[in-house]
């Protein structure tokens, strides 16, 4: 189980307070869709991934990392129960989205270069490796339940 | 993975305007790293590798450097990294999964510091970049 100490989860919560949930997770789905164009694969039916234009202004995808950045909000409340907080999510991964967890880990680091263009100076090696190890707690849990 | 006239576009243009910055940035993203990724500090017991470290900030402007010579031949990559290449299979044999934990650093590094120029599009051929860079570093490891 991973442990965060004090200082960690003030790290993670002094960023995330601060978080626009949209904005952000529309950034970081857009970005990951760009950057790894093969990860397009898993949202065949959400519209115009055309471009880098097409992808940033879709609509469809704004919302979709909005979901995907709320659920991190979990994350950042339950962060010594990781596992047992995404067990469903794992599940859902797994067995109807058939998502490869390759994709979370890619999913992180993007999330952390969008927090590194907003927060700039905050954004400090420490706060950096906070994030890091919450987005890989996040990934492992999530990888969790697959079979 | 190939990189596209785009892609030599943008990152020449990125790098441009990382200007004398370039090794402030690789100190930075090597301090990031070690931070970050304890396990890369094995490949340096000999040095100091605390905030504001000399050798940090010495061995960020060599790797900088590379890089920069790197932008100057992008249509030959393994030319221009040849010697590089030579020291990293035979001399420092650096697993080449650190190859991937830099490049990583030296994105949030620069996305850090130039949010404004860093748009998917230059984030996207900066990625492909050090991809490129770690896939010729690691091409005569075995």
């Amino acid at each position: 189980m991973v442990h965060f100490t004090a200082e960690e989860k003030a790290a993670i919560t002094s960023i995330w307070d601060k978080v626009d949930l949209e904005k952000a997770g529309g950034e970081t789905l857009g970005r990951l869709l760009i950057v790894y164009p093969w990860t397009q694969r898993f949202f065949e039916k959400f519209g115009n991934l055309s471009s880098a234009q097409a992808i940033m202004g879709n609509p469809r995808i704004r919302a979709h990392g909005k979901k995907v950045l709320t659920s991190l909000g979990l994350a950042v409340q339950n962060m010594d129960n990781l596992k047992e907080t995404f067990a469903h999510l794992s599940e859902l991964h797994c067995d109807k989205l058939h998502v490869d967890p390759e994709n979370f880990k890619l999913l992180g680091n993007v999330l952390v270069i969008v927090l590194s263009t907003h927060f700039a100076k905050e954004f400090t090696p420490e706060v950096q490796a906070a994030w890091q190890k919450l987005v890989a707690g996040v990934a492992n849990a999530l990888s969790h339940k697959y079979h | 993975m190939v990189l596209s006239a785009k892609d030599k576009t943008n990152i020449s243009e990125a790098w441009g305007k990382i200007g004398g910055h370039a090794g402030e940035y690789g100190a930075e993203a090597l301090e990031r790293m070690f931070f970050v990724y304890p396990t890369t500090k094995t490949y340096f017991p000999h040095f100091d590798v605390s905030h504001g470290s000399a050798q940090v900030k010495g061995h960020g402007k060599k790797v900088a450097d590379a890089l920069t010579n790197a932008v100057g031949h992008l249509d030959d990559l393994p030319g221009a990294l040849s010697a590089l290449s030579d020291l990293h299979a035979h001399k420092l044999r650096v697993d080449p999964v650190n190859f991937k934990l830099l490049s990583h650093c030296l994105l949030v590094t620069l996305a850090n510091h130039h949010p404004a120029d860093f748009t998917p599009a230059v984030h996207a051929s900066l990625d492909k970049f050090f991809a490129s860079v770690s896939t010729v570093l690691t091409s005569k490891y075995r």
